[in-house]
């Protein structure tokens, strides 16, 4: 094998990305970006339009509302991509992430409706004496905001740092999660005095916004908005990174990784802990729009269905797990308003054929159209000539 | 000490229904590595064909339908597994998250079938007359159903064992679990294998099933109150393996119980649950472990 | 047997041969009551080529594993630069300057070539680095590109790569690491004559600045690239840090090992890989 460097080669090997400062063509490459990123960048835009300004002007009040909803579910299937998508860790108990944050902001919520030094009202009803001391801190707004993404990071990196060391990974993982998830349900129910039980935590007021009035139900519409951005940018960066290269190698091999000089439980734990956060996030905001936080949507079915979400967005894809987030739960609230039954048969039959037989998901489409333009190129007068192949491993496209 | 006495009781009944459901897991997640989360609905499957075949046969014949259920609700949950195995699960071979999600997706499905066929109320199956009552042991008050339950537990794992150890049939299924591409390659047919596993493994949760309907009523989510204890119970003792599988069920059966008595039931379940992810932090194989090397 | 094809390699034993980097002394390691290892010591120095040989199921990957941090030894004690190795975990090993390759090529597929050889280079960085965006090419990474010959399919994600060259790249990202001691297990396995060639310059290029273990079956490629060999034989050294011409003259050692396959004294592999066989069977 010829050894010898030559020069040449290594002056093509000099850095070809750019590099972000204002000179020119920096407009054209920072801002419209290279051909390859035209058309992700126009559906952003488009789909950035109908958000901002086409839903809040076109839709009621109530369609606005499950609008609201089906993009707080985006926030946990961000979450769930960039865990299990990117980093092979399939989390069937993002239930658990998400009612943490839930239940942190029901407590907030309801100390504050119940006024300085006041028990919550469902507390009188089943005569408690004191308001118990596990609540004590949630008074503070400032201590709950914290607390909504902190506590789920914290379990999310406590169990992770347990699990992963002793290499449980795959199926166990996933079981792990699930089961942690029912125990959550368990506990919750078990400890009425303090949770409320089954009926959960019910709320009114979400930090001076009356949320039985629909300009304030806008306004929470547009933070819910704000938040899946910064949550799509944080993920996006993730992914784009060194660290989600090297997540996507320790989902692919771990053992590598891990003799290459990382710790994989490192890696592994901080994109449990990310999705973990993102769903404590989402149950935080998801309390206010629906009015209340229960065990039924927290429990081994709804943390389950949250990956449906993801599956059939494309699990690699946070652009597609968003879509698949609104896409799923459009389809429910239309389905099952019509055949309650039919939706259930549904919703198993997309599963199964989405995981088994397309698992890029939705977003998969766009992979495919990306990888075979070529084909339907060459049939048009004036034809570009084939571009190489780029990023074409698997979907790896944010 | 009584109260004791009756507690470990209760554990070694809880142990008995973690070993029954487990046991076809040991057979399907054990031995094939599928993580078959239809593994619940089967058990369904199994409680239903015993509330099917009492109304079939008439008030007169509660027990005789109870006991033909048994072998019948093995036919029906195995036939079920089976063509899960041919149509899906085949098809999946090395992408054990994506059987995992499928299956969910199966149990779904066979949920809401069994919501439109039996309806969403709950069923109630009748006991045979001998199993109502029961009696006391050495101060302990002991129900039939209980003891049935037991019985019916030990018989079942002493019948796998037999298949696993003693049978041609059990010989082969080791050696395609043990090395798949030798054992092809000396002519075992590793597919039929698989198929007579995966219809074993079915089989044993319609047993269960059976079995279940003499604890409460029969209903669409019976089986996915039970399936994730019974993966802990087969995480936890040590793939595969059918010792482990029982000193899991007894042990978690007890600890649960003993725990409930100490606190109360919704922190035992957690408790139990830390209890199994430490535990994993120095046995991460389980209690019975399977020498195998990490990489090549 | 003549060594005239060996590529520069010292025949005799030089008493002012560098000090020896890598001391193992009395290694010795039980699965499950079966003694896969029994009282190995291995010196290598700095800069040499050393080949660990021995049929399949001597223990060499075993070897190999206890050094890198993977297996716990039962007793002994492997030194790399007067600091023990055992005891450390895996990725800390690596930090002290030990990289290895596994039997079987292992990259990662859905990655690009180049980000392949970007994420080996990129190990000591902490996790606020790795968070930020690649820009550009490092130093180490077009330097592997060019040595590894795999310059032109640097784009290319590591999936579509053939067998030989993804072996090649899994050396490469060694290399972006700079490290002190490389571990190669079976590195030729599976490979044409002429691609085994072109790994036996890398591994020569390797050794530039680095000490190389190279666990190989083939006798042709150890003829024309050890510095020293070492015979491991039922997880014992048989023959303890000797010249490829003492090798090949050793009767012991031509009886356990190359006597094997006498008709075809290049077909060891094929021997080797039958005997693996049986010990699966038994295991
Ligand atoms: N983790 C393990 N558990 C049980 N036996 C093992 C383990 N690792 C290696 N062995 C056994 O140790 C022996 C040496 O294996 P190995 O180091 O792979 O040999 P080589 O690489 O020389 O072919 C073999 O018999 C193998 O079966
Ligand atoms: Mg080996």
């Amino acid at each position: 094998m010829n050894t010898s460097t030559d020069t040449t080669g290594a002056a093509k090997a000099a850095p070809a990305g750019g590099t972000g400062t204002p000179g020119p063509g920096w407009f054209k490459r920072r801002v419209i970006g290279t051909k390859a990123d035209v058309v992700p960048r126009i559906t952003f835009a488009v789909v950035a339009f109908l958000l901002i300004v086409v839903a809040p002007g076109m839709l009621t009040a109530f369609r606005l509302d499950l609008l609201a909803k089906y993009l707080v579910f985006a926030i946990v299937a961000v979450g769930i991509a960039l865990a299990w998508g990117r980093g092979g860790m399939l989390v069937l108990g993002q239930g658990l992430f998400f009612g943490l944050g839930g239940y942190v902001m029901a407590m907030h919520l309801q100390l504050a409706d119940a006024g300085p030094g006041e028990k919550p009202m469902f507390m009188s009803l089943t005569g408690a004496s004191d308001l118990p001391g596990l609540w004590e801190p949630f008074r503070s707004p400032v201590f709950t905001l914290v607390m909504v993404v902190a506590l789920p990071m914290a379990v999310a990196t406590l169990l992770g740092l347990l699990v992963f060391r002793s290499r449980v990974r795959g199926p166990y993982f996933a079981i792990l999660t699930q089961a942690l998830a029912a125990a959550f349900v368990i506990l919750l129910v078990g400890q009425q005095d303090l949770t409320g039980g089954t009926n959960g935590l019910t709320v009114s007021t979400f930090f001076g916004l009356d949320l039985a009035k629909n300009s304030d139900k806008l306004t929470l519409y547009f933070i819910v908005l704000a938040v899946l951005l910064v949550v799509f940018l944080i993920a996006r960066q993730m992914v784009k990174s060194r660290y989600g290269q090297l997540l996507v190698a320790v989902r692919d091999g771990e053992d590598r990784v891990r003799f290459l000089g990382y710790s994989p439980t490192t890696v592994k734990v901080v994109a449990f802990a990310t999705a973990a956060g993102m769903a404590g996030v989402a149950g935080a905001l998801f309390v206010p729009i629906v009015g209340i936080i229960s065990p039924t949507s927290l429990g081994i079915v709804p943390s389950i269905e949250m990956v449906i979400w993801v599956a059939v967005g494309g699990r690699v894809s946070m652009a597609g797990a968003i879509a698949g987030a609104l896409l799923v739960n459009f389809a429910k609230t239309e389905l099952s308003e019509a055949m309650p039954s039919g939706w259930l048969y549904a919703q198993g039959l997309l599963f199964i054929l989405v995981v088994a037989f397309a698992p890029r998901g939705l977003a998969g489409v766009g992979d495919w159209w990306r990888e075979n333009r070529d084909r339907f190129d060459r049939f048009r007068p004036g034809a570009r000539t084939a571009a190489p192949a780029s990023g074409a491993a698997a979907g790896e496209g944010a | 000490m009584e109260q004791l006495l009756s507690q470990i009781f209760v554990g070694l009944s809880i142990g008995s229904i973690l070993l029954l459901v487990a046991l076809g897991l040991t057979f399907t997640f054990g031995q094939m590595g599928v993580i078959n989360m239809a593994h619940g609905e089967f058990i369904m499957a199994g409680a239903y064909t015993t509330y099917v075949l009492q109304q079939a046969l008439g008030d007169g014949a509660t027990a005789t339908a109870f006991l033909l259920a048994i072998p019948v609700a093995l036919v029906v949950a195995g036939t079920m597994g089976l063509l899960l195995e041919v149509l899906l699960i085949k098809r999946l071979y090395g992408r054990p998250l994506d059987t995992l999600l499928v299956t969910w997706g199966v149990a779904l499905i066979l949920q809401q079938a069994a919501r439109d066929i039996f309806g969403a109320q709950n069923v109630e199956v009748k006991s045979p007359g001998w199993l109502d009552g029961g009696t006391t042991l050495i101060g302990v008050d002991v129900a039939y159903n209980r003891l049935f339950i037991m019985a019916l537990a030990v018989a079942a794992t002493a019948g796998a064992w037999y298949v696993v150890s003693k049978l041609k049939q059990g010989r082969r299924m080791r050696a395609v679990m043990q090395n798949r591409q030798l054992a092809a390659a000396s002519g075992v047919k590793t597919a039929s294998v698989d198929r007579r596993t995966f219809f074993l493994g079915s089989g044993l949760a319609g047993v269960a099933g059976v079995a279940l309907t003499q604890l409460g009523s029969v209903g669409p989510t019976l089986g996915t109150n039970y399936i994730i204890d019974a993966f802990l119970v087969v995480v936890a003792g040590g793939l595969g393996k059918l010792r482990g599988a029982v000193i899991a069920a007894v042990v978690l059966g007890l600890c649960n119980s003993l725990i409930e008595y100490w606190t109360e039931a919704s922190l035992a379940k957690v408790i139990v649950f830390a209890l199994i992810v430490a535990f994993l932090q120095f046995r991460p194989q389980g209690i019975v472990a399977q020498e195998t090397r990490g990489l090549a | 047997m003549s060594t005239d094809t060996a590529t520069a390699a010292p025949t005799r034993r030089d008493p002012t041969a560098p000090w020896p980097i890598l001391q193992i002394r009395g290694l010795g390691v039980t699965f499950g009551g079966f003694q896969a290892l029994t009282d190995v010591d291995l010196d290598a120095r700095q800069g040499e080529v050393h080949f660990l040989i021995g049929p399949n199921g001597a223990g060499k990957t075993t070897l190999v594993d206890i050094i890198t941090g993977l297996t716990k030894p039962t007793t002994g004690s492997v030194r790399f630069d007067d600091v023990e190795l055992t005891g450390h975990k895996e990725h800390r090993i690596v930090h002290l300057g030990v990289g290895r390759s596994f039997q079987a090529a292992t990259v990662f597929e859905a990655l690009t070539v180049a980000e392949n050889l970007d994420i080996a280079a990129s190990f000591r960085m902490g996790l606020r680095g790795l968070l930020r965006q690649a820009r550009g090419r490092r130093p180490e990474v077009a330097e592997a590109l060019e040595v590894t010959g795999l310059h032109d399919v640097a784009d290319r994600p590591a999936g579509a790569l053939a067998h030989g060259q993804k072996q090649w790249l899994e050396i490469g990202m060694l290399l972006t690491q700079k490290p002190r001691l490389l571990l190669l297990d079976e590195p030729v396995a599976g490979m044409s004559p002429d691609e085994r060639t072109r790994t036996g310059d890398l591994v020569r290029y390797v050794a530039k600045d680095c000490t190389v273990l190279v666990v190989e079956h083939d006798m042709d490629f150890m003829r024309r690239f050890a510095d020293r060999v070492t015979v491991l034989h039922e997880g014992k050294v048989l023959k303890a840090d000797a010249t490829v011409a003492e090798v090949q003259a050793d009767p012991v050692v031509q009886e356990v090992y190359i006597g094997r396959a006498k008709d075809d004294r290049n077909s060891v592999s094929r021997a080797a890989a039958a005997t693996d066989t049986t010990t699966e069977e038994t295991a």
